[in-house]
């Protein structure tokens, strides 16, 4: 955790949000779980993102240390908010249940 | 990303509101990781089960499907991985008839787009493996990692809809491993025996995954001895990418992109000594009970020679726990030929074709047979299945049948 509240994503996508952070030093995949130090696995995340926005269940935001093409483009498709690739561990660098805001056309998440 | 006439032709909706989509979509993809240019490809292949797409998913393929305005069929060839059922064996596996029809629906609108339900995830070996240098877009990560591999193609992770698109439009974002420089080994990995089995190889695979970690992660593999069978690098290429998200590996002197080390490493790569206890030790982290309730062969589909050695173990036997065999709609027709589904199946067991256990509705399956503890001789069905509720367990290809009659998997 720091004391630094702006963080600048290498890669970004999708709408601006708002929200509170589910924070895990592990990997993502739709098909296992939620929640993030890099993507993991397989394919099935590129349709699974689409299908939980449908439900009303997916994330507002992914952010990641890290992050696979499937990530990418099941964000893509659902358009969900992705940020990945910064200078910190992100997943140390913000508190779990920390007020955030993500802003992908700048590129950045700012812990509220 | 730089365009050029054609798709900035396509991009205006010259060629129709399905192929613009599609564009638009592999450019967010490019433009987030940096692609300067699109580049053809010659083959796709898309993810296509119901389980992962779901209802939504159907209704946006209906929606692309049902749209005649301009171009509607793909460009290049484009076939499908496993769907979620083998309709002929749906009732026994306790799918319901909302999962049918979800299926027939993608089949619908998948044929009306152009693209071949081939349902395969080995079509490197029953469909056209691709050759050096080709440029693809391929789905399922075990047919990825193999391509660009042991073929030396070149491919991303292609999810469903960016296969599909990829499909339509010709092209794939210019990113990742289409690029040479991505394609250099980024750690050294040395083992000390080479696997024989084909859990051992998976399980060789697994160890690797976990260690390189990451899609970027490029291992160098030093210290394999002979000439891996396709069927053993299949499992091998399946289990790493499965735990660890690789979509690419070298072995030294065997893989076509590394004869030399030189050729993909640069001398001051991380090295790390995978030993034959690293891969009996993740075999023997999955044996977590000695009764089964299920045995499966799958993911990836089994070839033909899977089969035979399968239905030569069968001979004599009689199951009493349940025994699924899963292959493809390619190889099926062959094993009834050859009498391996008549042996199979005269002991007990099963063969399915067209699915992969895990894409097809795999916890519901569980939930409708009571099915809980389960053998396989894949690494990556063991990494999947912890997911969905079931008790996997590793072992080889003879231990599994041997539960299969007894219900008891021995300790190796």
């Amino acid at each position: 955790m720091s004391a630094k509240i702006m963080f600048k994503a290498r890669h970004a996508m999708g709408p601006i949000v708002r929200g509170s952070a589910l924070v895990a030093n592990d990997g993502f995949s739709a098909r296992y779980d939620l929640v993030l130090d890099t993507a993991k696995g397989g394919v099935a995340t590129a349709w699974m993102l689409y299908e939980m926005k449908s439900r009303g269940i997916v994330p507002l935001a992914l952010v990641l240390n890290s992050v696979n093409p499937i990530l990418a483009q099941g964000a893509a498709l659902g358009d969900v908010a992705l940020l990945a690739g910064f200078d910190e561990d992100i997943t140390a660098a913000v508190p779990d249940g920390a007020d955030v805001e993500v802003n992908p056309a700048e590129g950045w998440l700012r812990v509220s | 990303m730089k365009l050029d006439d054609e798709e900035q032709d396509i991009l205006a909706g010259k060629a129709g509101p399905i192929p613009q989509q599609a564009l638009k979509h592999q450019i967010k993809v490019g433009d987030f990781f940096g692609a300067r240019d699109f580049v053809p490809v010659t083959q796709a292949h898309i993810m296509a089960d119901t389980e992962s797409r779901g209802e939504a998913g159907v209704q946006w393929l209906e929606g692309l499907a049902s749209n005649t305005d301009g171009q509607r069929r793909v460009r290049i060839p484009t076939i499908t991985d496993p769907r979620g059922t083998d309709f002929a064996k749906a009732d026994w596996l306790g799918q319901t008839s909302a999962m049918l029809d979800l299926e027939r629906r993608t089949i619908v609108a998948f044929e009306k787009l152009g693209v071949a339900m081939t349902n395969t995830c080995i079509n490197y070996q029953t469909i056209l493996p691709p050759t050096r240098n080709e440029h693809t877009a391929f789905g399922d990560t075990g047919v990825v990692i193999y391509a660009n591999s042991v073929c030396g193609a070149r491919s991303n992770f292609e999810g469903g809809p960016s296969a599909l698109s990829a499909g339509l439009t010709g092209r794939t974002p210019r990113y990742g491993f289409h690029l040479p420089d991505l394609r250099c080994g980024t750690l050294r990995i040395c083992v000390d025996h080479t696997p024989t089995s084909l859990n051992g190889w998976g399980a060789l695979g697994g160890v690797i995954g976990r260690l390189a970690g990451n899609y970027w992660a490029v291992p160098v593999i030093e210290g394999i001895e002979g000439a891996p069978r396709s069927d053993q690098l299949k499992h091998f290429g399946a289990s790493m990418a499965s735990f660890g998200s690789i979509a690419l590996y070298h072995i030294v002197g065997l893989t076509p992109e590394a004869a030399r080390l030189s050729d993909v490493a640069a001398s001051d790569l991380p090295a790390h000594r995978v030993t034959r206890t690293d891969v009996e030790a993740l075999q023997k982290s999955y044996h977590t009970d000695d009764t089964v309730d299920v045995v499966v062969f799958s993911a990836p589909q089994l070839s033909l020679y899977e089969l035979g050695d399968l239905a030569t173990l069968c001979d004599g036997r009689k199951f009493s726990v349940p025994m699924l065999a899963v292959t493809s709609p390619q190889v099926k027709p062959d094993s009834d030929r050859m009498g391996y589904t008549a042996r199979i199946e005269a002991a007990g067991g099963n063969v399915l074709s067209g699915m992969c256990f895990y894409q097809s509705y795999a916890r519901e399956i569980s939930e409708a047979r009571g099915w809980k503890r389960l053998a396989t001789n894949s690494a990556k069905l063991v990494n999947i299945l912890g997911g969905y509720g079931y008790r996997p367990m590793l072992a080889s290809m003879e231990a599994c049948v041997d539960a299969a009659v007894t219900g008891k998997l021995e300790r190796t």
